[in-house]
């Protein structure tokens, strides 16, 4: 074991600072995947009705969402918003934003998606049953919508908590921050350190995925 | 028609949020603090690396260490204020220092012409050159030395590649990627000697048996120095005094043997280090 350098994890409060920092990580995507969560259904239930306006004002947000790469929104919101407005944002709250709008985005267009897969004549058929619009999709639509939903959702929040790791950009000490700070700080007396450490982050990362995909899996054969 | 009402309606949001942004930009006035809001709020906020071994890195305790981080400590307490420190990145620096989101940059910062257009630098602590390191067995201590058959190694990009292209044209290089592959080259005796930023190759000589730095300072010197937002004066000022009244202890002497000595050794404490911005002898 000596050679994969994992003894640097063992030194001082070493394993605690990686915990801590998957712990930074894992709160920025658990805030945003909540946000992204409700807003991107209220919002892809709002753009599959056909208004017009809210359509044009949700492909503008779209496309600028989908043709900025996170790190660029990242340091727009951080630095950005210092530079025009002078709000002094914090990186986490600054990560949560991106995270969110980011989020909401896929969500909204995924839910979009989703609602549109469903015959328009159960729409037509809930409500020649006397179901007001509300009703529609709180009992018909969406209950069919959500389910189609899940593969894609649980893939875009493993993808959010996976990207988290760009956030150290903006002074957030995540858990990929604190792993290139343990090894740089060993470099003389464990120079492999970088394998075993890497390697650590990358388990860690794949538990908290993993149950998310095992969860998904029930849901999808429970409801399927 | 109403696809082109949507194009245009696209356009005129992103038109309106650019131009609100420029215009909000051109309103504001300063981003950074002035020493006396600094002190009235108790913590100063410093910019150091925490993963640069030995300059700014984080020790098993979660503790901010190295030689930027000994002089940030130093500038806390005779401020009588709590350093809060900020993790920056080599890519980061200048936006931190233009938004006003730290009061002072302390990471490995080398003054360059371009980077003094947007912040405002203090006086140097500590000097860098290119060096060139050799076998023991073949010690080249100056460029006349290598013959016209020999080659050096450089890295691609750095700056010792741009300095021999055009300094020196006569001497073929050899070039690598990376660090790794330019060591195994010089280990493997495709060269006659290597050149890199002297605290790379002094690093290199006294962590493989074998080699000599032949010559540790070469071209134009360069300087590390501390950095501020650009016109935030009481706090530049500050600093500058600060570092002239630290050369009467040798305080960056005293810092270079805490920090740097394990990787660098006693023999170029004296080239690497700048005392009181090396104007006050």
């Amino acid at each position: 074991m000596q050679s994969l350098g994992l003894e640097v994890l063992f030194k001082g409060k070493n394993f605690a600072r990686l915990l801590g920092g998957l712990w930074a990580a894992l709160k920025i995507s658990l805030i945003s995947i909540a946000i992204s969560m409700v807003l991107g259904i209220l919002l892809g239930i709002l753009v599959g009705r056909k208004n017009r306006i809210a359509g044009a004002v949700m492909r503008c947000y779209l496309e600028f969402i989908h043709i900025m790469p996170q790190m660029v929104l990242l340091f727009l919101v951080f630095f950005g918003t210092a530079k025009a407005f002078g709000w002094n944002l914090s990186g986490e709250v600054s990560s949560i934003i991106v995270f969110s709008l980011w989020g909401t985005a896929e969500m909204s267009d995924l839910v979009r998606g989703a609602v549109t897969s469903i015959p328009v004549i159960q729409h037509e058929s809930a409500m020649a049953l006397g179901l007001s619009r509300v009703q529609v999709y709180r009992y018909v639509i969406l209950p069919q919508a959500i389910r189609r939903l899940i593969p894609q959702s649980i893939n875009l929040i493993t993808r959010m908590i996976k990207t988290t790791s760009l956030v150290l950009m903006i002074g957030v000490v995540e858990i990929l921050k604190v792993a290139q700070q343990i090894i740089e700080a060993n470099r003389k007396s464990s120079p492999n350190a970088a394998f075993g450490v890497y390697l650590t982050v990358f388990l860690l990362y794949f538990l908290l995925c993993w149950p998310v995909s095992l969860l998904a899996k029930r849901l999808e054969k429970r409801w399927g | 028609m109403k696809k082109i009402t949507l194009k245009v309606t696209a356009v005129l949001v992103l038109l309106t949020m650019v131009l609100s942004l420029t215009f909000a930009n051109a309103e504001s006035g300063k981003v950074y603090r002035t020493l006396d809001e600094i002190k009235a709020s108790g913590t100063i906020n410093i910019g150091v690396f925490s993963d640069k071994n030995p300059f700014g890195y984080v020790d098993e305790n979660g503790e901010y260490q190295g030689y930027d981080v000994y002089f940030a400590r130093r500038i806390g307490e005779d401020l009588g204020l709590t350093v809060n420190y900020i993790s920056t990145e080599a890519a980061n620096r200048v936006e931190y220092l233009e938004t006003g989101k730290v009061d002072i940059i302390l990471a490995n910062f080398t003054v360059t012409a371009e980077r003094a257009e947007k912040v405002d630098f203090a006086l140097p602590y500590m000097n860098v050159a290119l060096g060139v390191v050799s076998p023991d067995s073949r010690v080249i201590r100056d460029l006349s030395e290598i013959g016209e058959g020999d080659q050096v190694i450089v890295i691609s990009g750095t700056t010792a590649e741009d300095y021999l292209i055009k300094n020196n044209p006569e001497i073929t290089l050899q070039k690598y990627d990376t660090y790794a592959n330019a060591k195994n080259a010089l280990e493997n005796g495709n060269a006659v000697a290597w050149a890199n930023d002297n605290t790379e190759v002094i690093a290199f000589a006294l962590e493989n048996a074998g080699y000599t730095v032949g010559i540790p300072s070469l071209g134009s010197q360069d300087t590390i120095a501390p950095a501020v937002s650009k016109g935030n004066e009481t706090l530049l000022t500050w600093i500058n005094d600060e570092i002239k009244a630290l050369a009467a202890e040798n305080f960056f002497h005293k810092d270079y043997e805490a920090t740097l000595v394990d990787t660098y050794g006693l023999d170029y404490e004296d080239s690497l280090v700048l005392e009181g911005g090396g104007v006050a002898e």
